[in-house]
């Protein structure tokens, strides 16, 4: 009975975070459109691997890397050693995005559609190489984002001069980047700051600005992330322009 | 039978190059950096087991489900019957009204829902000594994802460049950057990268390259992403926008106060 209670304690995150989608999905398909969806099946299937997969994966989180990482990110901020404070906030961000599941599904995406308009060729090397380069290319970008973002703490440097600065660089480079690796790179700021990159690198943060005297943990903790979401911006841009 | 086993054990070993970083990073700085013995190995390893586990039955079923519900959602909503009758060949924006009310009961239901945003939202309300409300701070966000798919969608069915839409965006946030109350600047920041949760973005993602596979004359390479970057924007605004209100709510509230009570505003003055 304790056994089924911790099953379900277990499933009840994935399944509502789940439930909002499936909800207005529903509604739509009732009320509005009034037509049933294709492979109804499949997708029942793939509803409940989505909810299993993830009550699996964020229970792993909690039960192995998180409480780890959150541990080492106040120990790192309590040493005072800066060289590995920086070394382990950049292997932090890079890490952790590479095994970002959203970056993942949208990487392959983004292969499979390059592929189809002729941008690459369309063999199955050439997309994997594509998306294992755009992921490679975004948890770079994380990591230099977190360094900053650590670098900032320290200094106090004022957050929103750093991050306008920031987007006027974004501006800049879009003028060179091709068409087609724009609408990518502008989202993949928004794709790399997920379900294990922002427990982690929030607690880094919150943790590095609990440490330090005359910092304060919302203005300062917070803020690491913003960084992450950026930084992406322009380095898939540079992707797109180098290959 | 053995071509399936070769496909599962494709799956295992490409879930386990994604985790693999995670693990050395964590273990590495640990043992030779911290010097500090790994607590609870076991506990540990079973953690990474799951993990592992997990992400393999959680891509398959975002590739299986959410990725081509958004797709399917994106075919239907701009169905011929569902546009009503178009007159001439042209595009006429207001015929896709029910694409952007989609788009914003999407972006809308599942931040609200988002269990990420729930805990900043509470550690923000800790953090800040209950200045910032937990319930406020999420409505904020998940209004600004709602307006932002929203927008995006409305992006790809008139086909204008994305940048000019973003870097309008950006111009708004920098101009309330500098009259939001510091302490909200932060938070505002984080809120757009925290709201696209993993079941959203393939979701919102599907739907950007089903709306730009099913319009004529958009291309999904150049029109079909996006989507989630008017999604990371658009809180960013309603964020601060809400720390304005409520910051100037809080000194109506007061002046009014102090209108009708002379004496504390002498005081205030002394």
């Amino acid at each position: 009975m304790a056994w089924l209670r911790s099953v379900l304690r277990l499933l009840s995150g994935s399944i509502r975070d789940l439930a909002s989608v499936v909800v207005v999905i529903a509604f739509f398909q009732l009320l509005v459109l009034r037509q049933p969806l294709p492979e109804p099946g499949s997708i029942l299937v793939g509803l409940v691997l989505v909810v299993l997969g993830l009550a699996l994966f964020v229970r792993g989180l909690d039960l192995g890397p998180f409480p780890l990482g959150e541990s080492m990110a106040h120990a790192f901020a309590r040493r005072g050693s800066l060289g590995w404070l920086l070394a382990f906030a950049f292997s932090l961000g890079f890490a952790t995005t590479a095994a970002e599941p959203a970056l993942i599904l949208i990487a392959a995406e983004a292969g499979e559609v390059a592929a189809q308009a002729g941008s690459i060729a369309d063999t199955e090397a050439a997309r994997d190489r594509y998306a294992l380069g755009l992921r490679l290319t975004v948890a770079l970008a994380v990591g230099v984002a977190i360094v900053v973002g650590v670098w900032r703490i320290l200094t106090g440097w004022p957050i929103h001069l750093m991050i306008a600065g920031g987007y006027v660089l974004v501006v800049i480079v879009t003028a060179f980047a091709p068409d087609e690796i724009i609408g990518i790179a502008y989202d993949s700021g928004g794709i790399t700051t997920s379900t294990i990159t922002v427990p982690l690198v929030t607690a880094l943060g919150v943790g590095l600005a609990s440490s330090i005297e005359g910092r304060n943990p919302v203005s300062d903790g917070f803020g690491l992330i913003a960084f992450a979401s950026l930084t992406p911006m322009l380095f898939v841009m540079l992707y797109g322009i180098l290959t | 039978m053995t071509s399936f086993l070769l496909g599962v054990l494709e799956v295992v070993a490409a879930t386990l190059r994604d985790v693999l970083p995670i693990a050395l990073v964590l273990t590495t700085f640990q043992l030779f950096v911290l010097r500090r013995p790994l607590p609870s190995p076991r506990r540990l390893l079973a953690g990474f087991a799951l993990v592992l586990a997990g992400l393999m039955l959680f891509l398959i079923g975002l590739e299986q489900a959410i990725f081509p519900m958004g797709r399917t959602m994106a075919a239907q909503l701009t169905a011929p019957e569902m546009l009503g009758a178009q007159a001439g060949d042209g595009i006429d924006p207001a015929a896709y009204a029910w694409v952007y009310v989609f788009a914003f009961a999407v972006g809308f239901s599942t931040t609200l829902a988002e269990p990420s945003l729930i805990a900043v939202a509470l550690k923000a309300r800790e953090l800040s000594a209950g200045a910032i409300d937990a319930w406020g701070l999420r409505i904020a966000v998940a209004l600004g994802v709602a307006i932002g798919i929203s927008l995006g969608a409305f992006r790809i069915v008139i086909g204008a460049p994305i940048h000019y839409f973003i870097m309008a965006g950006y111009v708004v946030v920098v101009v309330q950057t500098f009259f939001a109350p510091k302490l909200i600047v932060p938070l505002a920041y984080d809120s757009g990268g925290v709201t696209t949760s993993t079941v959203t973005v393939p979701l919102v993602a599907g739907l950007g390259l089903g709306l730009a596979e099913a319009i004529p004359g958009r291309s999904p390479l150049i029109d079909g992403f996006g989507l989630i970057a008017f999604a990371s924007l658009f809180p960013m605004i309603t964020v601060m926008a809400y720390a304005q209100i409520s910051e100037w709510r809080a000194a109506r509230s007061q002046s009014a106060a102090a209108a009708a009570d002379p004496a504390t505003s002498e005081e205030d003055r002394a």
